[in-house]
């Protein structure tokens, strides 16, 4: 039968179920057709925090949002065009995500009368019959009994059949997108190549949520969403923790040392552990350590012996790192952290993100031990950033911290990724012995840079001593010494600072250099910021957009930036961090807008406040 | 390559300049002096010796040893170690911790120190009491003692060293004593030569907050009685003129006169015997306890074990071999690119 197309610009999707549904996988399945096609394209998983939350609840309710278009987008997107839901809990959970006269499709066989038990309707309610959906459109389809019809005489039985439902809906949205199925049919072909009854099964049902559009009696819509005019390149499609696995180790190999990773798993960051577990032919040394601590810690001892040495965590992990980070910081040796932060405090919400730590990687340690402090602004911006963080690490002998969080680290987006001769060369040369006869070896004299060199174990005549405790500048012998105290403190804060001379200005992403409003942001809020100023713009508004990827120190033009605007808003997922630091170091009273509820802002609420602001 | 070859090194070498600063009659010095004379003997060039310490007065030791070395934080020694051995193997390190250190602070690294079997040296300066911080009781502390933090006696029941290092599957545990230089010396090259974690506790007198902890077993008077120096291969005999010894009743270890049992009756110390190594650590009574069993000194257990770093190593090997080197491009762009025109 024929069906109406209709070409948009661009449609976000929802797809949720049981966190056993495989919801991610058909999610990040359609992403990379979509991708292949063209589209430009941003993804937003949202899971539970526990691994099988019981079935059919609001609890273990799995969600993947992507936003694809033929124009670019940088957002997952604020409310979706289609909901696709295999149960009744799916659909209670993300209703309200759905835009007025958007679709949803419903596994019908996920609407019995125990699941709707489960998702707590009231007793002989059904939202698919009782007319609440009206301002939807609604596509009931019995995915449950046709994925089993389509493997009837399979030999599987029903419990295995029913895990290939994810195919059928997969299968039924590609033909709604006017999408081809030979992707997934490749990704299928590997996934499963150790079991052929497998790929014939997910294959047949994949192929029958296609056909299922093709042929079903009821008329229905098909959409074009267009290839996305962005510049031309090879692209590929990346998730933020993957991005920052690869500038590790592009770092290791333009560095030329060995990489070695210290962690211990926690969420979002053990995506990083995985990823880069799987590289040992780049001789990367990852350590699965005992606890946080240890993590540190043994990245600190790989430091000491001249590796790239790096740790990762989430807030928890980092704050029993604290002790160690001061201990690399006063022995200046180069240590990358990584913090994919997630919400807090304690255990928080640890599948939700939040940017609440930066206030905590810049003062979350004893004593005076800035560390400085790069953050990534989108999936792909993870792979430069956290290079960025082992440039400065090696270069002026200091640990740095490299914040990501839940939405990026798990987020991806398409990719027009470097290669590897584009990036710069990190020179790092260890301390060579050229002392004259009787001469003493100062660990800790000093380069322009204010960093003291790298004298690493096996150096014959430069055998030294490095530690914990205060140390006497240039020799390092331990000093209680009262002034040199004070010159330690001091000289290690003017490293630091001096990193200022050795990062890219602060560039406006979009508006005028002067103006009414300027929009400052940081971290993973970037999407939903460039969205809304663009759209505002658009409209008439003046309004600009600065994103900081380097707040500490901040680029040397960001005071000037800042007094060129009659206000300036600065949005966070959190209750106002750089704002803190933002009004202490420069005396502008920012206006903050935060939003704390472990999801990431819509273009929307930014937008509006902008709109306040500027009418108000 | 034309090697030039280097006059062996003196204890002297590994002085450093800088002032120790234990408190006069400190155990810590002979254990230093100790270290120093046994260096040059080992052949190691200074370069490739690195020593890595906690906090406490015993982490201090760094400081005092002419190699590489770091004074890290308190009770990450070994955490440090395991970094810094699993990526740089051919370095001979050290790790100095005290019971404060290591068994209290630290013992999370401590125990997943042994498992890994990292071929790093602990010397765990074993004083049974908080030094640097001026005189708590430790977790080595015998219940009851009387400590600036325990007025009325400690209510902890204490570790036993040994036992919780052979119960984390150590390969190599040892004891000595600060005050007997030979032991200790000779105990030091056992435990350079063991390939694997090398536990080596020494009994250490605080002369200030402790004084006297272990002097049943260091001084003329009742050590003889109380201290049973185990060597391979030889019987378990100990005793004011070498007239007692220690046979095993069933599983049962007990105190024989000599004059009544045969040598050849008597327990053969074996240190690749995990079980009786096990016993032999479980020596651990007060030597006021009525039947108390000596406190036995020496080399309790032996094992070749595959170490950590060696097989860490052989993975990359092995990577390498099945995938070729690293290729960072064909990292980067992965196997599903699309093109744009």
């Amino acid at each position: 039968m024929s069906a109406t197309t209709e070409v948009k610009t661009d449609v976000v999707i929802l797809f949720a179920g049981d966190s056993g549904d495989g919801i991610q996988l058909t999610g990040s399945q359609f992403t990379s057709s979509a991708a292949l096609y063209g589209n430009d394209i941003s993804t937003f998983p949202n899971f539970p925090a526990e691994i099988r939350a019981p079935q059919g609840t609001i609890a273990g309710v799995s969600g993947f949002q992507l936003r694809f278009g033929s124009v670019e987008v940088f957002t997952a997107g604020d409310a979706c065009d289609v909901l696709v839901v295999m149960n009744a809990a799916a659909l209670k959970a993300n209703i309200r995500e759905l835009k007025p006269g958007g679709i949803i499709i419903a596994n019908s066989d996920g609407f019995d009368a125990k699941n709707l038990k489960l998702a707590k309707y009231p007793a002989n309610v059904n939202p698919l019959k009782d007319g609440s959906l009206e301002k939807y459109k609604v596509h009931e389809i019995d995915v449950t009994k046709i994925t089993r019809n389509a493997l009837e005489g399979s030999g599987f039985g029903t419990k295995e059949m029913d895990r290939s439902k994810n195919m059928f809906v997969l299968g039924y949205i590609y033909w709604m997108y006017n999408r081809s199925i030979e992707n997934s049919i490749e990704f299928l072909n590997i996934k499963f190549k150790k079991n052929p009854a497998l790929i014939d099964a997910n294959i047949k049902v994949l192929k029958a949520g296609y056909n299922y559009g093709d042929t079903v009696e009821t008329p229905m819509h098909r959409f074009e969403v267009k290839p996305a005019p962005v510049e031309k390149g090879i692209y590929r499609s990346i998730m933020g923790n993957q991005a920052a696995t690869y500038g590790l180790i592009a770092a290791s190999e333009k560095s030329g040392l060995p990489l070695f990773y210290g962690t211990y798993p926690i969420t979002p960051a053990s995506d990083i552990l995985h990823h880069l577990s799987k590289h040992k032919e780049f001789g990367v040394k990852t350590f699965q350590a005992e606890d946080e601590i240890a993590a540190v810690t043994s990245a600190i001892g790989a430091a000491f012996g001249g590796s790239l040495a790096v740790t990762a965590s989430s807030g928890p992990g980092i704050a029993l790192k604290g002790e160690a980070i001061g201990l690399a910081f006063i022995m200046e040796l180069p240590l990358v952290i990584i913090n994919v932060q997630r919400g807090g405090p304690s255990t928080g919400l640890p599948t939700k993100t939040e940017q609440a730590d930066l206030l905590q990687a810049m003062y979350g340690r004893n004593g005076e031990a800035p560390v400085p402090i790069v953050a990534a602004y989108s999936p792909s911006d993870c792979f430069y950033s956290s290079f960025e963080a082992c440039r400065i690490a090696l270069e002026f002998m200091t640990p740095v911290f490299f914040l990501s969080d839940g939405y990026i680290a798990n987020g991806s987006e398409p990719w027009k990724f470097p290669s590897g001769a584009d990036l710069p060369k990190l020179n790092v040369a260890f301390a060579k012995n050229n002392l004259k006869a009787g001469e003493k070896y100062l660990p800790y004299k000093r380069n322009e840079k204010l960093a003291r060199e790298w004298a690493v174990p096996g150096t014959k005549g430069l055998e030294h001593r490095v530690g914990g405790i205060e140390k006497e500048n240039e020799t390092g012998n331990i000093s209680y010494d009262p002034e040199n105290h004070e010159l330690m403190v001091k000289l290690r804060q003017a490293k630091v600072d001096r990193i200022a001379d050795f990062i890219p200005l602060q560039t406006l992403d979009n508006g005028n250099a002067k103006g009414k409003l300027l929009i400052l942001g940081w971290g993973s809020t970037y999407g939903s910021i460039k969205t809304a100023v663009a759209e505002a713009i658009a409209e008439g508004y003046d309004v600009a957009h600065a994103h900081v990827k380097y707040l500490n120190p901040f680029p040397k033009n960001l005071r000037e930036m800042l007094r060129n605007y009659e206000q300036v808003l600065i949005p966070e997922m959190n209750n106002g961090q750089l704002i803190k630091i933002i009004r202490d170091k420069y005396f502008v009273d920012a206006k903050g807008l935060n939003k704390i509820q472990g999801m990431p802002f819509s273009a929307h609420e930014i937008k509006e406040k902008i709109v306040q602001l500027l009418n108000g | 390559m034309i090697e030039t070859i280097e006059p062996k090194l003196t204890a002297k070498d590994f002085v450093t300049d800088q002032e120790v600063r234990w408190c006069p009659g400190c155990g810590d010095y002979s254990i230093l002096k100790q270290v120093q004379t046994v260096m040059p003997d080992l052949g190691i060039p200074r370069e490739q010796i690195v020593f890595v310490s906690g906090i406490g007065c015993s982490s201090r030791f760094p400081y005092y040893m002419e190699t590489y070395g770091m004074h890290s934080i308190h009770g990450r020694a070994a955490a440090v170690a395991s970094g810094l051995k699993a990526t740089r193997p051919e370095l001979s390190v050290w790790i100095v911790t005290g019971d404060g250190d290591s068994l209290s602070i630290g013992g999370n690294h401590l125990i997943h120190l042994l498992r890994r079997n990292f071929n790093v040296n602990v010397l765990l300066f074993n004083n049974e009491i908080y030094g640097l911080t001026k005189g708590q009781y430790s977790p080595a502390s015998p219940t009851g003692t009387v400590s600036k933090s325990t007025p009325m006696g400690s209510v902890d029941f204490p570790f036993n060293p040994a036992a919780l290092c052979l119960g984390a599957n150590a390969t190599f545990v040892a004891r000595s004593l600060d005050r007997d230089p030979v032991h200790l010396r000779e105990t030091l090259k056992r435990a350079n030569a063991h390939k694997g974690t090398s536990m080596v506790e020494i009994y250490q007198n605080c002369n200030v907050f402790n004084d006297g902890a272990f002097e049943v077993f260091t001084e003329k008077g009742p050590k003889k009685l109380n201290t049973l120096m185990v060597e391979q291969g030889k019987p378990l005999i100990f005793g004011e003129n070498a007239d007692k010894g220690i046979r095993l009743d069933g599983f049962k270890p007990v105190v024989v006169n000599l004059a009544d049992v045969s040598a050849n009756d008597l327990w053969i110390h074996d240190e690749t015997d995990q079980v009786k190594a096990n016993m032999l650590v479980r020596f651990f009574n007060k030597p006021t306890d009525e039947n108390a069993l000596p406190r036995p000194f020496g080399v309790f257990y032996t094992e070749q074990r595959f170490c950590y770093e060696d097989a860490f190593a052989a993975q990359i090997t092995e990577a390498i071999a099945a995938k070729g080197k690293g290729d960072l491009d064909a990292l980067i762009s992965g196997k599903n690119t699309w093109t744009i025109n």
